[in-house]
């Protein structure tokens, strides 16, 4: 009697290490599949001309586009023309974003007149949509270069302010009072371990930050560009060049999708303690 | 002669109705090994965070060579219970931390963490991060890194509570070779009766409600290891185990005591 549910369990796992034997693809590899299953239902629908190249090109020809647009280019510029003005928005602002967000970060969380003053003013803009507050920054700024970096850098500034100070408010206080016991002053406290500390949070920060920042970019290039992959796109949607704006949507994304990877393989170098048993 | 001095210690808490030590005077000089042994809420760590200058005191005075302790200090090197390394620094760097926060150059300073880790066993483990390292060689560590700053007088918070037995016993051992060969005085506090027993040249026991000194010993155990004798054949000996029994009849007595304060 009492062997029963002992035999039934062993039974259950064995069906489950069966199982992987003969589906033995890895979460990756399925993901791969759906991705050519996705690009081979685009090519079967375009190839019968089911839809109409004017809303659906085939791939074929938004492969003769990306050519065509990196050698003699679209609207005055190249594809990498606009990718580097793109990129070039959202560099500069992200330098000013760590450059300015990690201390102010510190400071809130080290220290209670700074979060007063800065807690409420975070707070008051990070919720509202970047193009929410864009016409704003174009009536004060103008419409160049300065109020797109200047939008793109509100939109990473808080991610990063924000996870800092939490970074810093969870450090371990046994490691503050050790390197207190060993002589740190204010400053080495902060130099030698709040900042490394901090470290994981704040490349989440930026993680989180250029996320937003890269979406609000393109977006803001919709509305007020020369220049740009987002003016691109939006420039080719008024002359209904689709192939265009499919490769723009593309580039974007790819974009977006080597930011995240990047960012995570710094992470893993930063701070490979992270997530370590200790 | 005495380096470190307590006098008339009392430390609450803010908010708090009952102080949780009262009236605490001891006294702490070379070749010293003290011991403060007591149950979970006899203070006993707040005496030890007190002495290191984390909290300060209500009333009393803390003194270290006649200079009144205010705040943390490189003089008062703490070892702490769970491990409080640097992650992100590898053995080497962490054992230099404080002599780096001095200012002392690189190669003066590596040579004196290397100097440390030899002294605790742990020659050859300069590169280790410090995830790789096992809860007895983190807190040789730890120990290796409170020397390399040249302290004073060492204070070693439960260093060895969170250990299993068999290093907890070997790690006893480790500490009184240093303790001889250096000659830090060290103030350690504990809950285990026999590492009490073992390690101290002085033992002041804790009883709660509030934290106060029930009973001062002088014991010899440490230093007959120190001259040689077997950790084993002290352990077993009839004083050793006598003093053992009386010790933990006095904390069962101080606990009995403050239950029936209570009933």
């Amino acid at each position: 009697m009492s062997s029963y549910p002992l035999q039934s369990v062993r039974a259950d796992a064995d069906k489950t290490t069966a199982k992987p034997v003969r589906w033995s693809l890895s979460t990756r590899s399925i993901s791969v599949l759906t991705l050519i299953v996705v690009l081979a239902a685009w090519w079967a629908v375009t190839a019968a001309e089911v839809i109409e190249p004017l809303f659906l090109p085939p791939p074929s020809a938004v492969l003769e586009k990306t050519w065509l647009l990196m050698t003699s280019g679209y609207m005055d510029s190249t594809l990498w023309q606009h990718l580097g003005a793109s990129l070039q928005r959202i560099g500069l602002a992200l330098v000013f974003a760590v450059l300015t967000a990690i201390p102010v970060g510190i400071a809130i969380g080290h220290n209670r007149i700074a979060r007063g003053i800065f807690d409420p003013l975070i707070e008051f803009y990070r919720p509202i949509p970047p193009l929410a507050y864009l016409p704003l920054i174009v009536i004060w700024c103008g419409i160049g270069e300065f109020s797109k970096v200047l939008l793109i850098y509100l939109a990473i500034f808080a991610p990063i302010a924000i996870s800092t100070a939490t970074g810093v408010r969870t450090v371990d206080p046994t490691k503050l009072r050790a390197a207190q016991s060993l002589g740190a002053t204010r400053w080495q406290l902060i130099r030698h371990v709040i900042l490394p500390s901090a470290l994981p949070e704040i490349l989440t920060g930026v993680r989180i930050g250029l996320g937003v920042g890269w979406s609000t970019l393109v977006a803001a290039e919709l509305i007020a560009a020369t220049s740009g992959l987002g003016f691109m796109v939006q420039s080719a949607a008024q002359f209904l060049v689709t192939d265009v704006v499919v490769l723009g949507i593309l580039v974007i994304a790819l974009i977006a999708f080597a930011m995240e990877m990047g960012l995570r393989a710094l992470q893993r170098r930063l701070v490979p303690w992270h997530g370590q048993s200790h | 002669m005495a380096l470190l001095k307590l006098e008339r210690i009392s430390a609450q808490y803010p908010g708090a109705t009952e102080p949780v030590l009262a009236d605490i005077s001891l006294s702490l000089g070379p070749r010293q090994l003290l011991v403060a042994l007591g149950p979970s809420g006899s203070g006993k760590t707040s005496l030890l965070n007190l002495i290191a200058g984390f909290v300060p005191t209500s009333a009393g005075n803390i003194s270290l060579d006649g200079v009144p302790v205010k705040g943390p200090s490189a003089e008062r090197g703490v070892v702490f219970q769970d491990d409080a390394l640097l992650p992100w620094q590898n053995v080497l760097t962490n054992v230099a931390f404080g002599l780096q926060l001095a200012g002392v150059p690189r190669e003066q300073r590596e040579a004196k963490a290397r100097e440390m880790l030899a002294l605790v066993d742990l020659a050859g483990f300069d590169q280790r991060q410090i995830w790789q390292l096992s809860g007895g060689q983190k807190q040789r560590v730890g120990l290796a890194r409170a020397l390399a700053a040249d302290p004073r007088v060492l204070l070693m918070d439960e260093p060895f509570g969170a250990l299993d037995a068999f290093t907890r016993e070997q790690m006893q051992e480790l500490l009184l070779q240093v303790w001889q060969r250096t000659a830090k005085p060290v103030f350690l506090i504990t809950h285990d009766i026999e590492e009490a027993v073992f390690l101290a040249t002085d033992l002041i026991l804790l009883a709660p409600n509030p934290g106060h000194i029930a009973e001062r010993l002088q014991l010899d155990f440490g230093q007959r290891y120190a001259a040689g004798e077997s950790a084993r054949s002290i352990k077993s000996d009839r004083g050793f185990i006598d003093t053992r029994e009386h010790v933990l009849a006095s904390v069962f007595s101080q606990r009995g005591v403050s239950r029936e304060q209570h009933a």
